[in-house]
């Protein structure tokens, strides 16, 4: 940075140590995933200590990256082209994560549209032949979309009028409103995060897993266990996202606080607003195709 | 290059030149591991495709070894490998499957560690920026993380294949690099050896990934003033579309293989049949990835090919937006062609019938490219310099594996020749042939500007004769074995195909002395050092990297190159 005789607007970074202790943690983090699930290096199948090191040293190595990228923009590199080039870096993240999910709805709808090709009338195994000759297979017993899943439809679509009002309240430089509405957002999506654990935990009990058969488990409709991987798959990931959210925001509730935003510049703050938009996006998707439309009589 | 030619204000460059002489270089440590320089960067992502591409060669020299004759000689007890004791070779069982994992690891290191390390890595990272007149890339230090990401991909990746994969403990996973179950699922590979391989391909990917964002950003938001995209090199543009298919397709991938690991570890049965799954639709998502990823690997080639034949024709290239938009055409078609990987699977007739058609489209925007080549020679003021006859061998080359991929896309024809030689042979063509052809194209193009000394010519030239000939001699007749039908991925074969097999391997030998000639090169031009030239090639060579000094200043551009239309480029 402010290197001698630039005559432009770009930003001219200095070498970082994060980068390699990123990727270093990664590769712990990878074998400490692959020796909780099989055992490796001495390390026994169903250990994750491994893992969960390599998880604080990608979560750490977040915070120092971050933490300067904020001193930087404190220092003033983040020059208007600077910061579009921000913007277009944090559109084509969220186009990447788009197709992520695409994987997954691409699984679920080929499974509701073409059950009976996938599974049902070419399959050789007569239980999966039973179970798939209908959607949802036989033996499945889907949520109700008008009760929770309604409920978090509404609390995610209110968390988005809610980033917009904290938005709005910082380009009139309103912070009070401003740390509000970031509030408030951050409480409904904590909400959605807690109302998905509820229904999660509801079915786990009072459907005895029906819902999510693992193949070990003695019963017919262990054939369908198709089902529940896609279900808990796309909303799983899903949680996952939200989860991710709620940090971003809870990140900007405080940059907020410290007054790290100003009317013309906080593009910290769209950002986690746009991802959260994303997520939201998402769950429309997930509640319209996944619970209401293919989600079967309830 | 473009029809737009560029002209760079020298003058006002000269005094920032001023200015980075005088620049202080960061410590070697901080420089080299720590940095945040385009250029070092891609230096060192060229390092390293030379490094894996030399273990990925070594790998199928095993494997033409091998082949050489009917019977066992390598992979079994007793064997010059085994004592090595790099492989366990201790049954038969082990042996055949070290064979298939070393197929397996070849692919996985060529693609992911070799091709697209050189090209993406390499090449975009060191001409992109310059090529647009941009001081830098949009994220450096993100540039830094895609590296690093790619060692700690490799390092997962070489841990696999000496960990216990199959049923029998046999290491390393052999299930080809399109991880197909029931062969990657726990029954086929119930060891951690294909969870490695996974959890590498999710670290290569959020290493592509990133990289595509920083490509897709610095492209559409750091060219220089007056460098509009329809004046972009068309490298620039090459890279651009090979990013956003990285960015769109790779996703998927990732999705497919998370959805692997959990029905290998949490209990999921996505493409389980007794639970309900189908294995088909994983091969589905893998080709919904793997289809775009093989004009990944190719894409940047033509942009290379397209400037090292234009600057040795010393016209622009022929028909400039056309090769720009037939690029966009095949990276989008690209997209809609999956399922021609899958031809024997038991799809309907009509999705058949769709796949075929959509395939052959592809063939309209690749005519395009290889006419414009040729209509950019015609007429043009030749000089066949060693770039140049790369550049000429891989239009050659990828044509032939062009002309047999219009055989495959026919379903009726795959029929009989899918997993066959002949399809290694094709896409051997197109891409050891091709892709590879064009990073060496590359390399000799930018050698001079990239290291600042210039490369022993006759050298450069016999790597390329002594290569010419090698590969065409492992390649050809695998056509003729596979329309004999001689299957892929198998450790051994009957004596009817014998004949083509030891010619293959002879081949092989000739091209591992290509390599070696290559590496002489390279330690020839680092001994003497000739001291190189801003631009060697003269007023053919247009783009902005040969207004710089050879090797560029630490950061140039301090201030920014004005491009301004050339109107004698208007005719």
């Amino acid at each position: 940075m402010a290197h001698h005789g630039v005559k432009h607007d770009y930003h001219i970074i200095d070498p970082s140590p994060w980068p390699l202790m990123g990727s270093a943690s990664a590769v712990v983090w990878a074998f400490g995933m692959v020796a909780g699930m099989r055992g490796l290096f001495g390390v026994a199948k169903g250990e994750w200590w491994l893992m969960l090191v390599g998880l604080a040293l990608i979560l750490l190595t977040m915070v120092f990256w971050w933490r300067d990228v904020i001193k930087e923009s404190k220092a003033g590199d983040h020059t208007p082209v600077v910061q579009l080039g921000l913007r277009y870096g944090m559109i084509m993240f969220i186009a990447s994560e788009v197709m992520f999910f695409v994987s997954f709805f691409w699984i679920f709808f080929e499974m509701a549209l073409f059950h009976g090709h996938r599974a049902g009338d070419m399959s050789a195994i007569e239980e999966v032949k039973t179970a798939w000759s209908t959607w949802p297979p036989a033996g499945v017993e889907t949520l109700d979309p008008w009760h929770l899943p309604l409920v978090n439809t509404l609390l995610l679509l209110t968390s988005g009028t809610a980033v917009t009002w904290a938005h709005h309240a910082l380009q009139q430089n309103d912070r009070k409103g401003a740390i509000q509405g970031l509030l408030l957002t951050v409480i409904l999506g904590a909400l959605f995060t807690c109302v998905q654990g509820f229904e999660y935990m509801e079915v786990a009990k009072e459907h005895n897993f029906h819902f999510f058969l693992f193949k070990d488990a003695a019963d017919a409709t262990g054939a369908a266990n198709l089902y529940g991987s896609a279900f808990f798959m796309a909303t799983g990931f899903h949680g996952f996202h939200v989860l991710i959210g709620t940090i971003f925001l809870i990140v900007c509730l405080l940059r907020a606080i410290a007054g790290d935003f100003t009317p013309k510049k906080h593009f910290g703050f769209e950002a986690a607003a746009w991802y959260w938009h994303f997520v939201d996006v998402v769950w429309l998707f997930l509640f319209a195709f996944v619970y209401v439309i293919f989600g079967g009589p309830h | 290059m473009s029809s737009t030619a560029i002209t760079h204000e020298r003058d006002t460059h000269a005094d920032s030149h001023a200015h980075d002489a005088h620049e202080h270089k960061p410590g070697f440590f901080a420089r080299w591991v720590f940095t945040t320089n385009h250029k070092d960067i891609g230096t060192l992502y060229l390092i390293f495709a030379i490094m894996a591409g030399l273990v990925g060669g070594a790998f199928s020299g095993l494997i033409r070894w091998e082949l050489a004759e009917p019977g066992l000689q390598v992979f079994m007890k007793g064997s010059m490998l085994d004592s090595m004791g790099l492989f366990n070779l201790s049954n038969p069982d082990h042996a055949k499957h070290a064979f298939n994992s070393v197929v397996t690891a070849h692919a996985v290191i060529m693609i992911f560690f070799m091709v697209m390390p050189a090209t993406m890595g390499g090449f975009a990272n060191w001409f992109v920026p310059i090529m647009i007149g941009s001081p830098d890339m949009a994220f450096p230090r993100l540039n830094n993380i895609s590296f690093w990401l790619l060692v700690a991909s490799w390092v997962l990746l070489c841990t696999s294949i000496f960990t216990p994969s199959g049923p029998g403990g046999e290491h390393g996973f052999a299930g080809g690099w399109t991880m197909y179950p029931p062969m990657s699922s726990h029954t086929g590979s119930p060891g951690p050896a294909m969870d490695l391989v996974i959890l590498s391909f999710h670290l290569a990917g959020a290493s592509s990934i990133l990289g595509s964002i920083n490509f897709i950003t610095t492209i559409f938001n750091m060219r220089a003033p007056g460098m509009t995209l329809h004046r972009m090199p068309l490298f620039a543009w090459a890279i651009l579309v090979t990013a956003f298919l990285l960015l769109l397709s790779l996703p998927v991938l990732a999705g497919a293989i998370t959805m692997l690991l959990t029905d290998r570890n949490f209990g999921t049965s996505f493409f389980d049949p007794t639970g309900g799954g189908d294995p088909i639709m994983f091969q589905h998502l893998f080709w919904f990835f793997g289809h775009p990823e093989v004009y990944i690997l190719i894409l940047p080639g033509f942009g290379i090919i397209s400037h090292i034949v234009s600057t040795f024709s010393r016209k622009p290239v022929f028909g400039y937006l056309a090769m720009a938009y037939a690029m966009m055409a095949i990276g989008f078609v690209g997209f809609i062609v999956w399922a021609h990987h899958m031809y024997t699977v038991g799809m309907s007739f009509d999705l058949r019938a769709y796949f075929v058609l959509a395939t052959m489209v592809i063939a309209v925007p690749t005519g395009v490219k290889v006419f414009s080549w040729i209509a950019t020679m015609w007429g043009g003021s030749l000089w066949f310099t060693v770039p140049m006859q790369w550049a000429i061998g891989f239009i050659f080359l990828f044509t032939v594996g062009g002309v047999t991929g219009v055989v495959l896309s026919n379903a009726a024809v795959d029929y009989s020749l899918q997993d066959t030689y002949y399809v290694v042979a094709h896409f051997h063509y197109v891409l050891s042939l091709g892709a590879v052809f064009s990073i060496f194209a590359g390399f000799y193009y930018w050698f001079e500007k990239m290291f600042g000394v210039k490369y022993n010519k006759w050298l450069g030239s016999a790597h390329f004769w002594i290569m010419f000939v090698g590969v065409n001699l492992i390649f050809f007749p695998q056509h003729f074995l596979g329309l004999q039908g001689m299957p892929r991925r198998y450790v051994d074969y009957p004596e009817g195909f014998a004949y083509w097999n030891k010619i293959s391997s002879i081949g092989y030998a000739i091209t591992a002395v290509g390599v070696v000639v290559f590496l002489i090169m390279c330690l020839e031009a680092a001994i003497v050092r000739r001291k190189g030239e801003a631009n060697p090639w003269g007023e053919g060579a247009t783009t902005l990297e040969w207004t710089l000094s050879s090797p560029p200043p630490y950061h140039q551009f301090s201030e920014l190159p004005v491009i301004k239309e050339d109107e004698d480029a208007h005719h």
